[in-house]
Formats: C-alpha cells, structure tokens, sequence
C-alpha cells in the first residue's frame, strides 16, 4: 500500500509545480472578480427599487448558481486538462518504464496516481466554491441550501471524468484521449438539455435520448444533481437553464455514476495491469 | 533461492507483436556476478527481450526467471535495477528528489536514503547538479541520474539498456568503473549495447542475438588466451606440414607463401614453429592477430544488409 501513497504524493506534487493548476486558480480568481462585481452591482441594482425580499434573494440565489456553474466548468476542465496526459504520455515517452520496473505493482501505480490528482481536485473545487460563496454571502447574504452535498457531487462529477482520462489513458495517446473524454462531455452536456426540454415538450423520444446520453456519460447529471441540492427549492419553477432544474436527477442516477466510475477504473487497472510497456 | 541460483534464465522465450515476431526463441542463462553484454543488430529483438525479463512486456511463450523468480515477481523488483534506453523522468524533480523517490518505491527506509542519495549523486558524478531539476540536463546527465535510480537500492541484479550512449569518453570510463564496482560487491550486470568496444572492455561473458534468438556465446574473461587467429609467411611448406599443424591449430590454409591458422592460445606458438621448421619449411614471421569482437559479429550475423 505504500506505493500507492508514493505515488499519489508525486501526483499533487507534480500538480503543484506544473503551471497549470495555478493557470486555472487565475482563471477562477478573475472570473471570482467579474461575479463579485456583477453581485455588488445586483445590490446596488436593487436598493434603488422597492422590491420583496423574497424575490430578491430568490434573483440573488439565481446569480450564485451562475458562479457554482462556472467553477463546475472550470473545475471539470482543469481535470481533465491535467490528467490526460498523465498514463498516455508517460506510456509513450517511456518515462513509466523505470516505475513500472520497481516493487510496486501496476494498478498501485494507476490508484496512487487517480488518488493524486483526486486530492489536486478536492483542493480546487473547495478553494474556488468556497471563495464564489463566500462573495455571494458578503455581498447579498445568499447562502447555497445544501453547501456540502453541492460540492461532494461536483467533486464526484470531476473524479468521474478523471475516470475516463485514466481510462482512455492505458488505451490511447495523449490526444485520441482528450478529443475521447471531451466529445464524452459534450454528450453528457447535450444528454443533460435534452432532459431539461423533455421537461416541457413532454416528447417521449426526446426524454429517451436524453436518458440515452446521461447513460453514456452521466457528468452533467451529477451537476444538476447538485445545483438542485444547492438551490432555493423555488428556483426550479422560475427559469429554464443550465442553472436551475426542470428535470431533476434521482438518486438512482447519482448511484448510476458511482457504478460508471467504479466500471471505468475497473477496466482502466485491468488493462494497465496487462498490457505492454 | 540461493546464490547458485542463476540471475537469468530463460527458456524459449518468444513475443509475437500482431504478426511481427520480435523475439523468436530466446534461451539465455547469466550466471551470477558477471557483467553480461548482450549484443545483436538493429531490430534483433534486444530491447524486447529486456522488457520481457523485467516484467514490463508479457512474453507469448516461454519460461524466464531472475533471481530464481518467474518474470512479473514484483517482489524480486526490490532486487533488480534497470536503466531504460533514453531515460526520462519528471523534468520538475530536482536531482535528489528522484533519486529519492525511486529509493522510496524501492521500499528504502527515508534514514537510509538521507546517506545514500549523497552517495549515489557523487558516484555518477552528478553531486554538483543535486539541487538542479532535470529540465536543464543535457542527455549525458540524464543518462547519469537514470544509473544513480537503478543503483540507488544496490541492486543483485542490473539492467542497462545502451547506458553509454548520451555519454562523452569520461562519462563512459565513469559508467565501466561503476559497473565494475558493481560486479565488486557481488552484483550481475546485463547490458544491452551495440557498442562493441564498449562491450569488448566491460564485459566478462557476451551472447550474440539474431532475429530473436542467440546465436553464439562468447567467453571474454578468457578471450585473449583463445582464437588467435595467426598469420605465417614461410616457403616450402609440404602437404605433411600442413596436415600436421593440426594438433594445435584450426582451419589452416595456405596461400602462396601466406599460411593463416587459428590457435587456442599463444602459448602453443613456440611449438608451431618447431613444426613447421622441422617439417622442412623456412619461415620468415609469425604475426598473432586477436580476433576482435567486431568481426566476430560480423561473422556471427552477417554485414549491415540494410534496415
């Protein structure tokens, strides 16, 4: 077990002194900017009108959404970004050979890795949530409902794509791998809209499509999952977008993912274990 | 397992890539604390052959053990060293932090590698660098810290694959006196090269691969005493002269007045001679060639056709 703690430690490392973590915590802190600004300008937006506390803080809880959905983006990006290159690129350069030769075994090397780069995530999504909900409670007061489950399933939405990257990773080069698990995101993106409308056109087809492609990649499940979880229990019935939910995933569908995850991983050590280095 | 254990030994060992066969029949045995060269061409299935035995390529056929353990043991990795062709590594990683790390995943205690990484740093002649990360090494640097991880656990057994290419005439002299300190304390080195000189001059024992399987093996410790190859200029030399050279010779033959034989030692020279005068022939010079390892590799398996 050692070596899996080894290597997860190497991991973070490696994610600490490479320029794109911090790359991407710029990122969140201009965008952190941008949202503190628009929230102060909401504020100040709303004391020149008589309006109910209620709606207000309904608008408000409305706009900390749009921040929780852009460092979901971010975050997701970030893990993936980070991580294709991780098992494909070191398979390529050869750079595996002199760990995959000492006494430690492949699927050691594989979880020591994904632990790695879970804690690289875990780190980010706290630091870039914490901070847009810090902002949104200082500036209007507005606080998510369920703060903690929010963040443990937009963590579990990036360990999932992080899954495929490993996945992907024993099979392809570095490239194949992210054009694979992006064009996989674009399906959960679009599966996940398809959902939503089926909300409204009550079209049997639509809502069996939309199923189909959350079956195929269930990330955006997990995030509406969570916006659901962090949202007034009104925001769904005000507005239509990826912010709010219509079509609310069950816990079956969170459940569903964990299995996708645990398959994806399987088969990513399966293969790792066999194949030639 | 004990020490009369041979280091390698493989049995028929074959990998078969689609339908490239890249190893045909391997079937090696190094005994221990040798300093084994393993020689062949381009594409004769060298490199193949050492991932095979180090676990990281899984043979189609065939038996190999190292240390006394089948290949892919993890266990027995704690006593095997390898220094891949081209090392790379985390260029982020500082000197000290890889060689520490893979003295770690050797399973090295953190008060033993306090010690030992100085040590090993200083042996490849990288101590000045231990505090520079490896974005700025140039390839013979490279080379040497990749020697400082294989020996970092003070291996019973070494891999290297063509250690001394990146390197300058220093850093080879530097890599042949490591390696020769290595066999010191007991260790068998297998190394992979194509650079016959460099093998001629490290190595104790030799085995020429071709197409996947070995051709022929060679002794090196006890080289100079044997296949001499000479060349006599002598007139007059009878039929019976001839026919009686073989009690010390192979394969004479006589061409004018150039008589060329191999022998198993000089020592047998003085005695050659007396024969070759005592059967009537004048001789002239007796010049003793040593058969270098390059011919016999070309002999062995063939001139450069081409790849």
């Amino acid at each position: 077990m050692n070596g899996i703690w080894i290597m997860a430690g190497v991991t973070l490392r490696e994610a600490v002194r490479r320029k794109i973590l911090w790359t991407a915590l710029i990122a969140g802190a201009l965008l952190l900017a941008v949202f503190a600004v628009a929230m102060h300008l909401q504020v100040v937006e709303f004391q020149g009108r008589a309006m109910s506390p209620f709606v207000r803080y309904q608008v408000e809880a409305g706009m900390l959404m749009i921040g929780l959905y852009t460092c979901d983006l971010l975050a997701v990006v970030l893990t993936i970004l980070t991580s294709i290159d991780t098992l494909a690129g070191e398979i390529s350069s050869g750079t595996i050979q002199a760990i995959a030769t000492k006494p430690i075994a492949r699927w050691q090397i594989l979880v020591g890795k994904y632990l790695g780069f879970v804690g690289m995530i875990v780190a980010y999504v706290a630091v870039t949530f914490g901070a847009t909900i810090w902002v949104a409670h200082a500036t209007t007061g507005v606080l998510p409902l369920h703060p903690v489950r929010g963040l443990v399933l937009i963590v579990f939405e990036c360990v999932l794509a992080l899954a495929l990257t490993f996945l992907f990773g024993t099979w392809f080069s570095t490239l194949t791998n992210g054009v694979l698990v992006l064009g996989l995101q674009g399906v959960a993106f679009m599966g996940g809209w398809l959902e939503q409308v089926s909300g409204f056109s009550q079209s049997v087809h639509i809502v069996t499509l939309g199923i189909a492609s959350s079956l195929v990649m269930p990330g955006e499940s997990l995030w509406r999952r969570a916006a659901y979880e962090m949202q007034t229990p009104l925001a769904g019935s005000l507005s239509f977008s990826p912010f709010a939910n219509v079509s609310i995933p069950s816990l079956v569908a969170v459940a569903y993912a964990g299995i996708y995850l645990a398959v994806a991983l399987g088969i990513a050590i399966y293969h790792f274990q066999r194949r030639d280095l | 397992m004990t020490t009369t254990t041979p280091a390698i030994e493989t049995r028929e060992l074959r990998k078969v890539f689609g339908s490239q066969v890249a190893v045909r029949s391997l079937s090696l045995h190094v005994p221990r604390g040798q300093i084994f060269g393993f020689l062949g061409p381009n594409g004769a299935g060298k490199s193949t052959s050492i991932k095979m035995l180090l676990g990281l390529v899984r043979p189609t056929a065939g038996t190999a053990f190292v240390l006394g353990a089948p290949v892919g043991d993890v266990d027995i990795r704690r006593r095997i060293g390898f220094l891949p062709e081209d090392f790379r590594f985390y260029e982020w990683l500082t000197a000290t932090e890889l060689v520490r790390l893979h003295g770690r995943l050797c399973g090295m205690s953190a008060a033993r590698l306090r010690t030992r990484v100085g040590e090993v740093l200083d042996m490849v002649g990288l101590a000045p660098h231990r505090h520079r990360t490896l974005r700025g090494f140039s390839k013979g640097m490279l080379q040497r810290i990749g020697l400082a991880q294989a020996l970092v656990h003070e291996p019973d057994l070494i891999f290297l694959d063509e250690p001394t290419s990146g390197l300058d005439p220093m850093g080879r002299r530097m890599v042949r006196d490591l390696l020769r300190a290595e066999r010191e304390r007991g260790a068998t080195v297998f190394l992979n090269s194509h650079l016959l000189s460099e093998i001629e001059v490290t190595c104790d024992h030799v085995a020429f691969i071709k197409d996947g399987e070995v051709v022929a093996n060679r002794d090196l410790a006890t080289a100079w005493q044997d296949e001499v190859r000479v060349v006599v200029h002598a007139h007059h030399v009878s039929d019976g002269a001839m026919a009686g050279l073989v009690q010390w010779a192979s394969a004479p033959r006589l061409e004018g007045d150039q008589l060329q034989f191999s022998v198993a030692t000089e020592d047998v020279l003085p005695d050659v001679v007396r024969h070759l005068v005592g059967a009537g022939a004048d001789v002239f010079r007796v010049t003793p060639e040593h058969i270098s390892l390059e011919e016999v590799f070309v002999t062995l398996v063939g001139e450069d056709r081409g790849l």
